[in-house]
């Protein structure tokens, strides 16, 4: 952190300004943000990447649900990264993609919603927060095109409508709302097959839960990218809840209880299709 | 013909420029920071809703302050990206009240020489420890000049009087709720505009609290049917609950609505590896 002679605080720190804390840190510190920092040119390097991460709306809220498993080529690099964030008291996001530029972009975003809470005095609305997200992944696309590419998937609960909501991204920026159900990451085809037959209108919480399991398990079944049920080292997927009370993530025990049943339903049914 | 003198003695300079600084925060309304056993509280006589006089900096840090609103509001503004961009590049626990004093100490006692004319305010950063012991307030004054004050501050127009009253009559340990009758009922007597004793109802008051026992962030605001229980000598109620209000919405602000909610995201960490309680 740069400071002005004497230890007075820098003139961008008095000017007045946006309450977002990327333009500050983009006119005080640029190089603080990942896409400011120049990279070599040349080809891509290996680095761990994040997998699957699904979300299924239910009434009056939305579930956000990622596998544990980040991967470097054939390797598996972590077997219990968190790759699902709380990013306000409302919304959380989850991360697919170079796992390192993924995390620094989530705790950005974290401050940048924390940041203007603090100097408005209000919560930024949903979409508001979509799209500062939207604008965070579309300056990363520099680094994508070297292969550092980040796509996010955006949940939270409307407090103007009462509503879950989901928005997806591409690298480029571009901001889709999505209803009902969506994935992103490697094992993402297989999850979004699963989810369009499990899901349906009217679901609860809990049976949004066991939908989004059900759609990791699918995942994992084909896609070796994905961390399946890891039952002897009882690591459990990141699952958060987004409606009313706010963003909370399920609990070790409650998950658990999902997994174990799902993976006991599809002993001699591997596929989970009715008998 | 009066002529413009050519030399003017430094400490003539001076003591210009304070009494200028001074007599702008006079105008105003005091505010009275003062510990309590759970945590610190701010009490500032302000009908206003929107235009706050004590804010949230950080976690653990809150701001007050008197004098001129778009000076103290810009100091604000910096004192939140200043907290906040440590944080981000540091650690949320690398982000300390006495940093933030001295960054504001600086500036002040720059602009104090420097401008053209000083800053008309006078602010309080204070942050709220895990026992009373090591709760730090820092008086920080126009010229820049820092005062790490212990158990109560008092600032703005009728200072002098409330602070001498507090000095009888705060003690370390008292409840909020004692706190807050003190405070409002010292503030009702500030000298400003007549010298009766004026009731102060919640509606004039603006009240936040740097509450010890909340996780990570710890300012809330008080108002509505809570604040006036924390006022009232025959309501029991002492202290804010432990838990936020239900409803969705910002959870910023207590108002006594406490049917419970959900485990709210502002009480978890937020480096994302650890954004879990431990024991979760």
């Amino acid at each position: 952190m740069t400071a002005a002679p004497g230890g007075r605080l820098p003139p961008a720190y008095l000017a007045a300004g946006s309450s977002s804390f990327t333009d500050f840190v983009a006119a005080h510190d640029p190089s603080l943000l990942p896409h400011r920092r120049p990279l070599p040119p040349g080809t891509s390097l290996d680095a761990p990447h994040g997998t699957t991460i699904v979300t299924v709306s239910f009434d009056g809220g939305v579930v956000m649900a990622g596998d544990r498993r980040a991967t470097m080529g054939n390797i598996i690099a972590n077997r219990d990264m968190e790759k699902v964030f709380a990013t306000d008291e409302y919304s959380a996001v989850g991360i697919a993609g170079t796992a390192g530029i993924a995390i620094e972009l989530v705790r950005l975003f974290q401050v940048e919603l924390e940041h203007y809470e603090k100097i408005e005095g209000t919560l930024m609305s949903l979409e508001g927060k979509a799209n500062r997200l939207a604008s965070m992944i579309r300056s990363n696309l520099g680094l994508a095109m070297q292969g550092l590419s980040v796509v996010p998937l955006f949940a939270g609960y409307d407090l103007q409508r009462g509503t879950g909501r989901i928005f997806s991204y591409d690298v480029t920026g571009g901001c889709y709302e999505e209803h009902d159900h969506h994935g992103v990451g490697s094992g993402s085809l297989f999850a979004r097959g699963s989810m369009k037959k499990t899901w349906r209108p009217g679901l609860d919480r809990d049976g949004a839960v066991r939908v989004a399991v059900e759609a990791l398990y699918d995942a994992a079944d084909d896609d070796s990218a994905t961390g399946g049920p890891d039952l002897s080292r009882r690591i459990w997927p990141t699952i958060v809840s987004l409606d009313a009370d706010g963003a909370v993530f399920r609990s070790d025990e409650e998950v658990a209880g999902v997994v174990t049943a799902v993976v006991a339903e599809r002993e001699g049914n591997p596929g989970g299709g009715p008998r | 013909m009066t002529s413009m003198p050519f030399y003017v003695s430094p400490e003539q300079l001076m003591k210009d420029r304070a009494d200028f600084a001074r007599k702008g925060i006079a105008r105003g309304r005091s505010v009275v920071v003062l510990g309590y056993d759970h945590g610190i509280a701010f009490v500032a006589e302000n009908p206003s809703r929107a235009l706050h006089k004590v804010s949230e900096i950080y976690d653990r840090i809150a701001f007050a302050a008197v004098g001129k609103y778009n000076e103290f509001e810009n100091l604000r503004v910096a004192g939140v990206r200043y907290a906040d961009l440590r944080g981000y590049s540091y650690d949320r626990s690398d982000v300390t009240a006495r940093g933030l004093a001295n960054a504001y100490a600086q500036t002040l006692g720059t602009v104090f020489i420097q401008e053209s004319k000083p800053y008309e305010v006078e602010i309080v950063v204070a942050e709220v420890g895990t026992t009373a012991e090591e709760d730090q307030i820092y008086r920080l004054t126009y010229d820049g000049s820092v005062a790490d004050e212990h158990g109560y501050v008092v600032m703005g127009g009728a200072a002098e009087p409330i602070d001498q009253a507090l000095s009888e009559r705060w003690h370390p340990g008292m409840t909020l709720g004692d706190a807050l009758t003190l405070a409002v009922e010292l503030l009702g007597k500030d000298g400003n505009g007549g010298d009766a004793d004026r009731q102060l109802g919640p509606a004039q008051l603006e009240v936040a609290v740097l509450d010890r026992n909340r996780p990570r962030r710890t300012f809330r605001r008080i108002a509505g049917p809570l604040l006036e229980r924390l006022l009232s000598r025959d309501d029991p109620t002492s202290d804010v609950p432990t838990v936020d209000d239900a409803g969705p919405g910002p959870h910023d602000v207590l108002t006594g609505d406490t049917s419970v909610t959900g485990d709210s995201t502002r009480e978890a960490a937020t480096n994302p590896q650890t954004q879990r309680p431990e024991d979760a």
